[in-house]
């Protein structure tokens, strides 16, 4: 299923190397997710964490030929922002 | 041609990515981290986007995935202000 020919083994290769490095980048955004002093800290590296997960399911949607990752992405994409705005306003209901 | 295309516009897009992480983990203060983040999340997702839009053939997918850079971007912007917001209320309750 990924290799599907010897044309597009150089895309597929790109593909793969495109979501190892995002995978990097979501590693160190996890960095700054543990270490973070503040809940807002955290709160954005969740945000990071996120969006990087939506342009993963977007190369891997198209890597393995599986459409169904873009309604996928559709709902990460959404939950991201509910989870925010829950714990932003259940931490200001306290004052 | 195609594909140079879209794997210049996806490594752009990671260019982004990567530089947005090592900024939420180096920059010193939390507005500045979410400045960093803001890049990462609009322009790296953008250019992701649209490198897997150049690659995808079917149009109701394509549809999607700008659906999906929207809301992205519409989601980035509120959870970036609601964050920096409870961000100013706490020091302010601090003082």
């Amino acid at each position: 299923m990924i290799s599907s020919g010897a044309s597009t083994s150089i895309l597929t290769i790109a593909l793969l190397i495109a979501l190892n490095l995002l995978l990097f980048s979501l590693l160190i955004g996890l960095f700054r997710a543990w270490l973070g002093p503040s809940v807002e800290d955290r709160f954005s590296a969740i945000l990071l964490i996120g969006t990087g997960g939506v342009a993963m399911l977007l190369i891997l949607a198209k890597l393995l030929q599986i459409t169904a990752l873009y309604d996928v992405a559709l709902v990460l994409a959404l939950l991201a922002v509910v989870g925010t705005v829950a714990l932003t306003q259940s931490e200001s209901n306290h004052d | 041609m195609i594909d140079t295309l879209a794997i210049l516009a996806i490594f752009s897009g990671l260019f982004f990515f990567l530089s947005g992480s090592i900024g939420l983990l180096r920059l010193p203060d939390l507005f500045t981290r979410l400045h960093a983040l803001a890049k990462a999340d609009n322009v790296g997702l953008a250019l992701v986007a649209l490198g897997v839009i150049i690659l995808e053939p079917a149009v109701i997918n394509d549809i999607k995935i700008v659906i999906i850079w929207l809301l992205v971007m519409a989601a980035s912007a509120i959870s970036s202000h609601l964050v920096a917001r409870h961000a100013l209320r706490e020091n302010r309750n601090d003082d």
